[in-house]
């Protein structure tokens, strides 16, 4: 008897949904395991997650919040990942937005600059600089063959140690490695702005940034779907040789893609400072711009599933913020990445026991 | 005094640089068997917390180092399973492999991050060098110094063996050629996914090698992410080098030295790094923009050269297959 795996001619429209909560479950049981090892009860850690990130009263509000830059700089990644460029740069991206809106916020306008005015150049600076930054690997990679995955990884520690120059340098506030706080005109609206109007509200800290996820989601969407741009990032991806005998212009289409994605990661950046820290500060990102890999990937690249599995991870980090160590977020993110790639084998292939004899007859 | 100083630069990227040579030698040999593992981060992670605690609570750094291998090689093979046999994406995968190692560690690593009394590798004297007539005292002493950690002599010893193995023997050849032609070298007998898997499991042992001789002898202390993107630059290292082992030696100890440079940098008066430490911060982007900047020299000699990756590295084999 040997392992055989062949290619599925046609794929249920189900298996991929089925297969990827199966891969979720397997990796919440693999991940027991180094829990427990870890001197923790898995069941009672994952009981605190599930129950921080999802049932509390505010957990929808909460599990938004941090859902926001996970769904703004997956979409990024999900862009560049469409064309096979392989953007794991998103966390620098998403330091240089959140740099430039801080930018605006303290330094470039006054503080009487009216909220919707300060708030569309705090998006367009976002974004200006997040795609900054990723137009710089997208033009190594066209222009002269550099490899993105390492240019875009280390322009990220180059990005941290721009920011860490900033906060403690010109921009500090008391040399604790942050900025003053925004004037109020620099804050995107907060459901709990509305707590007068609305008393559900009250206390609620879900902003502004989420609808701009759903938003570029939509739109990203119908560019997917309906764009002679999108077809070409899929022909691109699929087959760069068929690609440029079709006149396809590969370099062009190669930074233009690392601009918007990097882009999105800087939105996703700008809507942390504006709608929940309120200031530049070191280290203010988790991760964000890593976990957006995972969301993207596990998403399958469409944008529209990035918004449900954004939502999802973000119940994850809140629920992760309750338990200790820290690293047990990042360890389930790996685990669980770890899973779908291998549920992904099980929706391409069929894999089948077989006896040698009929092996050998086949091939 | 400039003499001096370049004398002091090049020798910290000797003691700081092995690491990452050890790194970007198993990388190197995992790429030539065709199989790209972006995870070298987390594998050297997985070994510098493995060669701690174990040298920590057994007393002898060599068994530290040994357990940190078999760790690293360990924890390859998840990245192998999914790469060689599910033929799942392997930029996906290794990444993959990274977080694991970092959160992996980060868990089991939270009650190692007090310890400072652990079992170091010991330094040895090199020998002869004082006693080469002018440049001895004067360069070559200094610039090594009086004993090197013997994790310097173990580099020194596996560039010639990794370059001997891959190009000048049989099981070498096999290797190469599972990298460039896996169909050919199936047709021939040559069980590709075996020899695969054997080569990220010898990609894992010098990625725990290198974490080792990090949390051991370079900076011997346990804190999370201590690697600070060494993995990464390793990766970045094999394209620098060709595929090449005695060019990564030297990539390696370039990017030791720029390690170190931030530091020394900071020391000289006259730059304004001294007076203001904030200005400090911009020297700590050097070894990663000089990646970069090593990166679009070895793409543009690459091309000049007709140089390049490995012909199959990336592609999973599948018997019969195109483009296989």
């Amino acid at each position: 008897m040997r392992l055989k795996i062949e290619p599925r001619l046609e794929i249920p429209r189900w298996l991929p949904v089925v297969s990827i909560i199966l891969a979720l479950i397997l990796a919440l049981i693999i991940g027991a395991i180094p829990l427990a090892y870890g001197g923790l009860d898995p069941f009672e850690a994952y009981y605190q997650m599930f129950r921080t990130g999802f049932f509390e009263p505010y957990s929808f509000s909460d599990t938004l919040v941090k859902a926001t830059p996970l769904i703004l700089a997956g979409l990024g990644v999900t862009i560049a990942f469409r064309m096979r460029l392989w953007n794991i740069g998103a966390e620098g991206q998403l330091f240089l937005g959140a740099w430039a809106a801080t930018g605006v916020a303290l330094f470039w306008l006054p503080p009487t600059t009216p909220k919707v005015v300060m708030l569309a150049a705090m998006t367009l600076g976002g974004f200006a600089a997040g795609a900054l930054w990723g137009a710089i690997p997208g033009v190594l990679k066209a222009k002269l063959g550099v490899n993105e995955i390492i240019s875009s990884l280390m322009l990220t520690y180059v990005a941290v140690e721009f920011n860490n120059y900033f906060v403690y340098g010109p921009w500090a506030a008391g040399g604790f490695g942050l900025t003053a706080p925004y004037p109020r005109t620099a804050w995107f609206p907060r459901l709990t702005d509305f707590g007068d109007t609305i008393p559900a509200f009250r206390g609620m800290t879900a902003h502004l940034g989420i609808l701009y996820g759903i938003i570029a989601a939509v739109i990203l969407f119908v560019i997917f779907k309906y764009s002679k741009w999108g077809y070409e990032l899929k022909v691109i991806g699929d087959n760069p040789n068929a690609a440029r005998y079709a006149g396809m212009n590969l370099s062009r289409t190669i930074i233009l893609t690392m601009i918007i994605s990097g882009g999105l990661a800087g939105l996703a950046g700008m809507s942390e400072v504006a709608g929940v820290v309120h200031r530049l500060q070191e280290n203010f990102s988790p991760g964000y711009g890593f976990t957006a890999i995972i969301v993207a990937w596990l998403a399958r690249l469409n944008p529209l599933a990035v918004i449900v599995v954004g939502y999802l991870f973000g119940g994850l980090l809140v629920g992760g913020d309750a338990i200790q160590p820290a690293g047990i977020p990042l360890l389930i993110q790996g685990i669980i990445l770890f899973c779908v790639i291998s549920a992904d084998t099980f929706t391409r292939y069929r894999i089948r026991l077989v006896q040698p004899a009929a092996t050998t007859a086949q091939s | 005094m400039e003499l001096a100083f370049l004398i002091n630069i090049i020798g910290a990227g000797l003691r700081t640089g092995t690491p990452l040579l050890f790194a970007t030698l198993g990388e190197l040999i995992t790429e030539r068997a065709g199989v790209l593992n972006l995870g070298v981060e987390g594998m050297m992670l997985v070994g510098a917390l493995t060669g701690f605690a174990v040298a920590h609570s057994t007393g002898n750094p060599w068994i530290g180092v040994l357990a940190a291998m078999l760790a690293g090689g360990a924890i390859s093979l998840l990245h192998a399973f999914v790469s060689i046999t599910l033929r799942g994406d392997q930029v996906v995968s290794g990444l993959a492999l990274t977080f694991v190692g970092a959160g992996l560690t980060s868990v089991l690593g939270a009650s190692y991050v007090q310890v400072r009394d652990v079992p170091r590798l010991p330094v040895l004297p090199l020998p002869f060098l004082y006693d080469i007539p002018l440049i001895g005292p004067s360069i070559l002493w200094p610039l090594f110094g009086e004993k090197q950690n013997v994790i310097f002599f173990i580099g020194l010893l596996l560039v010639p063996a990794v370059w001997f193995w891959i190009e000048r023997t049989r099981p070498g050849l096999q290797l190469r050629a599972i990298g460039e032609k896996p169909a050919a070298a199936d047709a021939v007998g040559v069980n590709v996914g075996a020899l695969r898997y054997f080569y990220v499991f010898v990609g894992g042992l010098f990625a725990g090698l290198a974490g080792a001789s990090l949390s051991l002898a370079v900076t011997p202390l346990w804190i999370d992410e201590m690697t600070a993107g060494q993995g990464w630059i390793a990766v970045g290292l094999v394209i620098f080098a060709g595929w090449n082992p005695w060019r990564a030696l030297m990539g390696a100890y370039i990017f030791g030295a720029l390690r170190r440079l931030p530091l020394d940098l900071q020391a000289i008066a006259w730059l304004p790094f001294a007076s203001n430490p904030i200005l400090g911060v911009w020297l700590n982007m050097i070894p990663y923009l000089f990646t970069i900047l090593a990166l679009v020299f070895s793409s543009r000699e690459a091309i000049r050269k007709r140089l390049g990756a490995p012909a199959a590295l990336g592609i999973p084999y599948v018997r019969g297959e195109r483009g296989a």
